[in-house]
């Protein structure tokens, strides 16, 4: 039966484009970010008329500009990704009625939620590997390989990160009851999740903490995150048990 | 086969079913007969799992409803008001690779039995075609083959028919008519020709009560009451009041130049509902004593309850 469900559901995000669009957007940020670490300093430079003895202030690009591009920008559209791709999945079935079709039948609820979990967390990873992918061949070619290991580590704990904001949307959606208040949902917990990732002392905690973690190993820096993985593991087993449990209870 | 005991269900201050019972025999085609707004929905919901009631218990083929561990939604196929579907998806696939491994019905077997059910209902020429293109027709045929997959020995069906033309309709009831005997059917209609048709047993629920069960023919027998229909040329201007004062008169209603009046005795009544028509100097066409149907007594009763 969960076979099923999960079959369902990547066909469902491939049919409807989502997973396309997903993994280009990836595909592109991957491209993008060594591009614009190492060409960006170059067109500065060819601006007309920079003040004189300017151009000696703008750095050489290094690696280290390539690694941060792809933090920043797999970390920022990476968020607005997995919470488009995930804040309707369930308020949707709901409001559109296809939930009541399908759970007149022998289905378990938490295995619906967990279909669509698995397979949002499937599709992201599959983003970060073309991402990184991406990533590890235009650094290759404009700058120097990256340390293959690290690089991935790095990969995974963004992973872990995104993953929470994916399951904090996948929750909002299964707790509204319809698509509006599931969007209001998932952004809502977007900005709970920023406020806390900026406040001294707590940010040590927070899941924004795994991306700098992940920088520093590429970097060969020497910051460790392990409280902050701890906490992210938990916000995710955390928001899926609530989602889980309020489904079955759910009138539909 | 399907049993209801005194259920109770209220969403805010609204009570949407105040003490419903019913019991529906193996086998028979039960109409399930109400008003808008009576509680056909929640109750079906309620038999479907997608509802809890606040009180009172309902069980099918012996297995309650909402206890853990009795799970029947094996046992049963629902057919919704309004059926929904993912609009991506082709009736074959939505059939074959989604509804039929759920209740684990695989492979070639699973595909024949798409193919079967989409040729019984009319969308054979339709079964590679995006469900998101489908008529409202189209989706209560698609609907009605989703709940038959599994061949389940019950089916829940809410509305049916109400959304097809007069040719779809007379389809999906022939095909009801087939499951006769076989499937145990509770067919939440709010249309009486349709139950008159193909139901054995008729519930008739309002204000989510249960007003009466019965047989068919036992219903009709049962609340036979005399019924008079005038047809007058030019109206009926007063008389109409005056008729619905008379103690021997239960309920009137007119259409198409045409008063149907029930009353309590023939006999008291036809000498002054004549005597009546002569004074107000009426242009009578026809008066006749009929047999009244199963919308008059679906009428009488709920007009009564209200």
């Amino acid at each position: 039966m969960f076979q099923t469900l999960l079959a369902k559901e990547f066909r469902e995000q491939w049919r409807t484009w989502k997973m396309i669009v997903f993994l280009a957007v990836f595909l592109i940020t991957g491209i993008v970010s060594p591009v614009l670490a190492k060409y960006t300093p170059e067109l500065l430079k060819s601006i007309p008329n920079l003040p004189a003895g300017l151009a000696e202030f703008i750095p050489t690009p290094t690696v280290a500009d390539s690694v941060a591009q792809y933090l920043k920008n797999t970390e920022q559209f990476g968020i607005l990704l997995v919470i488009l791709l995930t804040m309707g999945v369930m308020a949707q079935e709901k409001e559109r009625g296809t939930a009541a079709m399908l759970l007149a039948k022998p289905v378990s609820r938490s295995a619906v939620i967990l279909a669509k979990w698995l397979t949002g967390m499937t599709i992201l990873l599959a983003g970060l590997l073309v991402d990184g992918l991406a990533c590890l061949a235009y650094t290759l070619v404009l700058f120097e390989p990256l340390p293959f290991g690290a690089f991935w580590t790095m990969n995974l704990l963004l992973f872990v990160y995104l993953g929470v904001y994916l399951t904090v949307a996948l929750t909002a959606s299964s707790l509204a009851r319809s698509q509006a208040i599931a969007a209001a949902g998932a952004f809502g917990g977007l900005i709970v999740l920023l406020i806390l990732g900026s406040l001294p002392r707590v940010s040590d905690y927070m899941p924004g903490q795994l991306a700098t973690w992940g920088g520093s190993l590429v970097l060969k820096g020497d910051l460790t995150a392990w409280p902050a993985l701890g906490v992210a593991a938990g916000i995710i087993v955390l928001a899926l048990v609530i989602a889980c449990l309020r489904f079955e209870r759910e009138e539909i | 086969m399907i049993r209801i005991e005194n259920l109770v269900k209220t969403y805010g201050a609204v009570r949407a079913l105040d003490g419903l019972s019913l019991n529906v025999e193996s086998g028979v085609v039960y109409g399930f007969l109400g008003p808008n707004g009576a509680g056909k929905t929640t109750s079906m919901r309620i038999l479907s799992g997608l509802a809890r009631p606040d009180s009172g218990r309902a069980w099918i083929l012996d297995k309650e409803i909402g206890r853990p561990g009795s799970d029947v939604r094996a046992l049963i196929g629902v057919l919704p008001e309004e059926p929904a579907f993912y609009g991506w998806m082709t009736p074959r696939e939505y059939l074959r690779d989604f509804i039929a491994p759920l209740y684990h019905i695989h492979g070639q077997v699973a595909a024949r039995r798409a193919d079967e059910l989409l040729e019984i209902v009319g969308l054979k020429d339709a079964a590679n075609r995006r469900i998101g293109g489908f008529s409202r027709g189209m989706r209560q045929r698609m609907g009605l083959a989703q709940a038959l997959v599994h061949q389940p020995p019950v089916l829940l069906l809410d509305e049916p028919v109400s959304a097809l033309d007069p040719a779809g309709r007379k389809e999906v009831l022939e095909l009801i008519e087939t499951l006769r005997g076989k499937t145990t059917i509770l067919l939440s209609t709010h249309i009486l020709a349709d139950v008159d048709r193909v139901c054995d047993m008729v519930g008739i629920i309002a204000r989510g009560r249960l007003i009466v069960q019965a047989r068919r023919d036992d219903l009709l027998a049962r609340y036979v009451t005399p019924l008079f229909e005038i047809e007058a040329g030019d109206g009926f201007g007063n008389w109409l009041e005056w008729v619905e004062k008379q103690d021997f008169v239960t309920n009137v209603t007119v259409s198409n130049q045409t008063a149907r009046v029930l009353v309590k005795d023939v006999h008291q009544a036809q000498k002054p509902l004549l005597e009546s028509l002569a004074r107000e100097t009426l242009s009578v066409r026809r008066f006749e004593m009929v047999q009244p149907s199963l919308e008059d007594v679906f009428l009488r009763l709920t007009g009564k309850e209200a």
